[in-house]
C-alpha cells in the first residue's frame, strides 16, 4: 500500500533508497499521465536532487520530525514552487514561473519531502469536475471517462492512483473534499487560518485554504503537522499551535456526538450515497458516538452566497493578469486598452470569464448592497447557523457529495448543476470550519462514494481521529485498475 | 485676479496624499528609498505576483497615527482595508489597498490661520478658519509608467517602448481629504502649508511636494453668491508646488466665471496644471466614470488601534505647532507673526527656543534667529539644522551685548565670523581685541586727552554749542578704536564736559 508509513518503513529499512524511490515514482507517473493528465509538469531532475540532499542529511537525525525525508509528493499548480511552472490550469500563465516557494512549499522541502511535479486542476480553480483545464481534463483513474472531480483533480487522481501517497490541493468550496470522495481517497480542507496561504494563488481570499490528499487520516494528520501554523507572510494564518495530530489520532470515539442535518438527507442525494453514508453513520453508532439530529436553518442559501463572494473576490484577485508584468499577452492589441481586452479574452477560459463577470457584478455600484453585502450578512447567519449545532454536536456529518464522479461533458453545459455539487462542502469554506472526506464505500457503478465529517475551528484533531477510528473498522480497500504500488514498479 | 466683492463664491476641496516616511513599504519589507534603479526594490508582494500576500507594516500605522494626531483628527479604533479595483499599468495588481467605508480617522476638522493677500501677495490680517476633514485614511502607492519619447527608442526598432518601474509601489499614504470649506485659493494654500508643517513636525512625511511625497488635488466650483447649489466640479492635479496650487485654482475660477457669464457650461473632469504656460488643460486619456468596486480586503485583518497605543503615539509627540506658536507669543512676548514664523518647522522652533533661554533675551533671540542668522544661514544655503552657529552661542553673543562686551555693531560683524564654526563669541572677541573698554580709569584718560587735543570746540561747547556733544563721543570712542563702552563714554563725557 502506498502511504507514507509504508514508504518510511521500506526507506527505513533500506529496501529502497530515496533516489530510487523518487525515480520510480516519476516513471509511474509518466507511465499513467497518458491516461489521467493528473501531472502539468513532472520534475525528474529537481526530484532527484531534492532525494539525494535528502539521502545526505537523513542519516544523522533520527528524531520523530523525520516522518517525510525522501516521501514524493505532488503540489497543485496553483501552488508556487520555485523552479517549476505555476500555471493554475490557465493558458494565461503558460510558461510562468513563479521566483519563490509558497510557505508550504518550504515547509515541505524543509521536512525533507521529495516534490515530483505539479498537478492539474481546474483553472484557478474554478470548477468542480477539472474540465476547466487550459491543458485538458484529468480522468477519474477509478472510471476514465468520468471526471475526478474538482478543482483539484489532478492531486486526487495521482493519489488514488498510487503514484503518490500525498499531494496538496486546494479548496476555496469543496475543490479537495469533492475530488477526494470521487476518487476513493481522504481530502482534509483545514481551519481557515490553519495553513498559509502565501503562494497559493489567490481565487477567493477568505475562503481559500490549501488542503491536503493521502490514503488514510493518519497521513493527513503527518501532513497537515508539517505545513500548518502561523506564518509572518500571511496576515490571515492564526497564531494557533499545531498539535501532533498523528500522536492524537489513536483511541476510542465512546461518547463523541455526531450531528446530522436531516434536511440535507433529502432531495437531490443519490440513493446509493445516501445509503452508503447512512451505513458509515451506523459504524460511528457501534464504535460509541452518539448521533443527534441538528438543524442548519441556512444551509439552503449556501450555494448562492458563496458564489457570490467567492466571484466577487475573483474578480479582483484576478484583475493582476493583465498581460503587463509576466504571463501570456497578446501580441495583437493596438493601445493598451485593447491590449488589457484581448489579452484576457484570449487567456481565460469561459468558466473564468463567466465567474469574473459574476463577481464583477456583484460588486458594482448600485447592486453591492443587494449581492455583496446581504450575502456577507447570510455567510454570518451561516456562522451562527454552525456554532449552535456545535453546542450539540462535535462535528456534522453529511455526504461529501450528491452522487458519485459524474460522466466527462455530462455537466460542462450546466454551470448550476455543477455548482450544486458542492451542496455540502462550501458551507465549511464560508464558515471557515475543518472538513475532512473519507471514502466509505463503492457504489454499483463502482464508483467511490465519500462521507464528510466537519468540526469546530481548529478541531482538525477531532476529526482525524474519528476518521482514523472509522478506517480500522472498515478499512477502504478498493483501488482502481490503474492503481500501482510503487514498491513493486 | 478674483476680486472679493465679485458676485461669485469660490468653492474648493482638497485631497491631500502625503508618503508616511517609512523605511520600507507599507505591505512588504521593500526599501521606500528613491533614486534606485528601476524595479531594484520590488518583492513578489509589491510585483503583485501570483500567491504574494500582503502585510501591514505597523511603523505605516505609527506614522498615520502621528499625522492624524498632529492635525487634531480622532482615530478610529477600528479601521479596514479595502480593495480599489481598476485597471492601470503602474497598479500591479488590479486594484490598489485603500480605506473605504471605515477609514482610519473621519469627521474631523482643524483649524488653520489664513489670510488674505495684497496686489504684492503679502498676507494680511491672519485669521482662524475652520475645515473639515471628511476622511484620513491609509493606502499605498502606485508605480510609475514612463513613455520613451517619440523618436528615441532604445531597442533599436523604431517603436517606443513604454516601462514600468514598480519602486514605488507599495509606498505607504496617508490621504487627507477636506469638505468643500475653502472660499480662496489661498485659504487652499494656507491650509497645504498647515498640514505640511504639521505632518513635518511629527516626522509622519517629509512632507515636500517638489518631490512629489506630498501631492495635492483640488476641486473646484463656483457659484453665484447666495446659491446654495454647487457649481459644476473640476479636478485639478499636477499641482506640483503649493504655489502652482494656489495659481491653478485661480486660474481656474477665473476661467469658470468667465465662461458661465458668457452662458457656457462647466464641464466635469480631471485638469492638469502647465506650470510652463500658467493654464490647465484636460487630462490625455479621458477618464470614463469609474467604478471601484470597493470591497473589504479579505487578505488583512481589521486594523485595531488601541486607546494605549494613541495615548503611548501622542506621548512620544513633540508639542504641537499651533500650541507652541501660542506658548511663544505668551511666554515670550512676540507677535503673531514672530511666532508663526519661528514655529515654521520643529528645528527652527527648538534652535530659537534654545536660543531665548540661554540668552535670557527672547525678543533679542527672535530678531537674531528670523534675521542675520536667517540671512547668514540663506546665502550659505544651510537650513536650521545645519547651522554652524548653535543656539547656545547665539545666545552668547546675544549676552556678549547685553553686558556691554560688545555693542550691537560689533555683534553683526562677529556673527560672521562664527559661522566659520566651531569658534566661540569669547574666541572672537579675543582674538580680535573686541572687548570694550570699559575701565572708567582708562575711558577718563582719554577724554581728557580728547579735550586737550580739541580746546577749540571746548571753547565752543562750553559757550552753549551742545551739539558738540556727538562730536566728543565720536571722537573719544575714535581715540579708544572703538573699544570704548559708548554707555560709559556718554556718561563720564557729559560729567567731564560739566565741570
Amino acid at each position: 500500500m502506498n502511504n507514507i508509513e509504508t514508504l518510511r518503513q521500506a526507506i527505513d529499512d533500506n529496501s529502497i533508497t530515496v533516489p530510487k524511490l523518487a525515480e520510480a515514482t516519476i516513471n509511474h507517473a509518466k507511465k499513467l499521465n497518458p491516461q489521467l493528465n493528473a501531472f502539468l509538469q513532472l520534475d525528474r531532475d529537481g526530484a532527484l536532487s531534492q532525494a539525494e540532499a535528502t539521502t545526505l542529511n537523513g542519516r544523522s537525525n533520527g528524531d520523530a520530525d523525520k516522518v517525510f525525508r525522501g516521501i514524493p509528493i505532488a503540489i497543485k499548480d496553483n501552488i508556487c514552487v520555485r523552479g517549476l511552472q505555476a500555471t493554475c490550469g490557465s493558458h494565461i500563465l503558460r510558461g510562468y514561473h513563479p521566483q519563490y516557494d509558497a510557505t508550504v512549499t518550504t515547509r515541505l522541502r524543509e521536512a525533507g519531502a521529495v516534490i515530483i511535479g505539479k498537478t492539474n486542476c481546474d483553472e484557478f480553480a474554478m470548477g468542480s469536475s477539472n474540465e476547466n483545464s487550459a491543458y485538458g481534463a484529468v480522468r477519474n483513474p477509478f472510471d476514465l471517462e468520468r471526471v475526478p472531480g474538482g478543482s483539484s483533480g489532478g492531486s486526487a487522481a495521482a493519489v488514488a492512483a498510487g503514484i503518490v501517497p500525498v499531494a496538496l490541493g486546494s479548496e476555496t468550496g469543496g475543490s479537495v473534499r469533492q475530488p477526494a470522495a470521487f476518487c476513493g481517497i481522504a481530502g482534509l480542507k483545514p481551519t481557515y487560518g490553519r495553513i498559509s496561504r502565501y503562494g497559493l494563488v489567490a481565487f477567493g481570499s477568505s475562503l481559500d485554504q490549501v488542503g491536503i490528499f493521502a490514503t488514510n487520516a493518519r497521513d493527513i494528520a503527518h501532513t497537515l503537522r508539517v505545513i500548518a501554523g502561523r506564518d509572518a507572510r500571511d496576515a490571515t494564518s492564526a497564531d494557533v499551535e499545531v498539535p501532533d495530530y498523528a500522536a492524537q489520532i489513536e483511541g476510542d470515539i465512546q461518547g463523541a456526538r455526531i450531528g446530522v442535518p436531516r434536511l440535507l438527507f433529502g432531495e437531490g442525494l443519490d440513493a446509493e450515497v445516501r445509503a452508503k453514508t447512512e451505513a458509515a453513520l451506523n459504524v460511528f453508532r457501534d464504535l460509541g458516538a452518539e448521533v443527534v439530529d441538528i438543524e442548519l436553518p441556512h444551509a439552503k442559501y449556501a450555494i448562492a452566497v458563496y458564489y457570490i463572494l467567492a466571484t466577487a473576490e475573483a474578480s479582483s484577485n484576478l484583475a493582476r493578469y493583465d498581460g503587463v508584468r509576466y504571463g501570456v499577452r497578446s501580441e495583437s492589441a493596438m493601445t493598451l486598452k485593447d491590449m488589457y481586452r484581448r489579452t484576457r479574452d484570449e487567456g481565460f477560459g469561459a468558466e473564468v470569464k463567466r465567474r469574473i463577470m459574476l463577481g464583477t457584478y456583484v460588486l458594482s455600484s448600485g447592486y453591492y448592497d443587494a449581492y455583496y453585502r446581504k450575502a456577507q450578512q447570510v455567510r454570518a447567519l451561516l456562522r451562527r447557523d454552525y456554532e449552535r449545532a456545535f453546542e450539540q454536536c462535535d462535528v456534522i456529518f453529511t455526504p461529501t457529495t450528491p452522487s458519485t464522479a459524474f460522466r466527462l461533458n455530462e455537466k460542462t453545459d450546466d454551470p448550476l448543476a455543477m455548482y450544486l455539487s458542492d451542496i455540502y462542502t462550501a458551507t465549511a469554506n464560508l464558515v471557515g470550519t475543518p472538513g475532512l472526506s473519507i471514502p466509505c464505500g463503492m457504489s454499483s457503478e463502482n464508483l467511490p462514494i465519500g462521507m464528510q465529517l466537519v468540526g469546530r475551528h481548529w478541531s482538525e484533531s477531532v476529526l482525524l481521529k474519528l476518521a482514523h477510528a472509522y478506517e480500522q473498522v472498515q478499512p477502504f480497500t478498493h483501488r482502481p485498475s490503474v492503481y500501482a504500488d510503487v514498491l513493486k514498479s | 485676479m478674483v476680486t472679493s466683492n465679485s458676485a461669485w463664491e469660490t468653492i474648493i476641496g482638497l485631497e491631500i496624499h502625503a508618503q508616511l516616511s517609512t523605511d520600507t513599504k507599507i505591505f512588504c519589507a521593500c526599501s521606500t528609498q528613491t533614486g534606485c534603479e528601476p524595479n531594484a526594490n520590488t518583492c513578489p508582494v509589491c510585483l503583485g505576483l501570483p500567491g504574494a500576500l500582503p502585510v501591514l507594516n505597523t511603523r505605516a500605522v505609527e506614522l498615520a497615527a502621528r499625522a492624524a494626531l498632529a492635525l487634531g483628527l480622532k482615530i478610529n479604533e477600528r479601521s479596514v482595508f479595502a480593495r480599489k479595483n481598476y485597471f492601470y499599468p503602474d497598479l500591479p495588481k488590479g486594484y490598489q489597498i485603500s480605506q473605504y467605508d471605515e477609514p482610519f480617522s473621519e469627521h474631523g476638522e482643524l483649524t488653520i490661520m489664513t489670510a488674505t493677500r495684497d496686489e504684492a501677495g503679502h498676507a494680511r490680517d491672519w485669521q482662524p478658519k475652520r475645515i473639515g476633514i471628511t476622511r484620513l485614511h491609509l493606502e499605498e502607492d502606485a508605480g510609475k509608467n514612463m513613455h520613451e519619447p517619440q523618436g528615441s527608442a532604445a531597442t533599436g526598432d523604431d517603436n517606443n517602448y513604454s516601462y514600468v518601474d514598480l519602486n514605488r509601489a507599495g509606498t505607504p499614504l496617508a490621504e487627507i481629504v477636506t469638505e468643500p470649506d475653502f472660499r480662496s485659493s489661498w485659504e487652499a494654500y494656507d491650509y497645504v502649508n498647515h498640514v505640511r508643517r504639521a505632518l513635518q513636525w511629527v516626522d509622519a512625511s517629509d512632507a515636500d511636494m517638489e518631490k512629489g511625497n506630498l501631492r495635492c488635488e483640488a476641486n473646484v466650483s463656483v457659484r453665484r453668491k447666495g446659491a446654495t447649489e454647487f457649481g459644476t466640479k473640476v479636478e485639478l492635479k499636477n499641482l506640483n508646488s503649493v504655489r502652482f496650487m494656489q495659481r491653478a485654482i485661480d486660474y481656474e475660477v477665473e476661467r469658470h466665471i468667465k465662461l458661465i457669464e458668457a452662458g457656457g457650461r462647466i464641464v466635469q473632469q480631471t485638469l492638469l496644471w502647465d506650470e510652463r504656460t500658467n493654464t490647465t488643460r484636460p487630462m490625455r486619456s479621458k477618464e470614463e466614470a469609474h467604478d471601484y468596486r470597493y470591497f473589504p480586503e479579505p487578505d488583512l485583518q481589521p486594523l485595531i488601534v488601541s486607546p494605549e497605543f494613541i495615548e503611548a503615539t501622542r506621548h512620544a509627540m513633540p508639542e504641537l505647532p499651533d500650541a507652541r506658536r501660542d506658548r511663544f507669543m505668551r511666554d515670550y512676548e512676540l507677535s503673531f507673526n514672530d511666532a508663526s514664523q519661528l514655529t515654521a518647522e520643529l528645528a527652527l522652533a527648538d534652535y530659537y527656543e534654545r536660543a531665548a533661554r540661554s540668552s535670557n533675551n527672547p525678543r533679542a533671540a527672535a530678531n537674531w534667529v528670523r534675521g542675520d542668522l536667517a540671512r547668514e544661514l540663506e546665502t550659505r544655503n544651510l537650513n536650521i539644522a545645519q547651522s554652524p552657529v548653535s543656539a547656545e552661542h547665539l545666545a552668547a553673543l546675544i549676552t556678549a551685548i547685553d553686558t556691554n562686551r560688545i555693542n550691537g555693531k560689533q555683534a553683526k560683524d562677529v556673527l560672521p565670523l562664527m559661522m566659520t564654526g566651531g569658534v566661540t563669541v569669547d574666541e572672537i572677541i579675543k582674538s580680535r581685541g573686541l572687548e570694550q573698554v570699559s575701565d572708567t580709569g582708562e575711558i577718563e584718560r582719554i577724554i581728557i586727552e580728547t579735550i586737550a587735543a580739541n580746546p577749540k570746540q571746548f571753547e565752543q561747547y562750553k559757550a552753549g554749542k551742545e551739539a558738540l556733544f556727538g562730536f566728543f563721543v565720536g571722537a573719544v570712542i575714535k581715540q579708544s578704536q572703538g573699544k570704548a563702552n559708548p554707555k560709559l563714554v556718554n556718561e563720564m563725557l557729559r560729567a567731564k564736559l560739566a565741570e
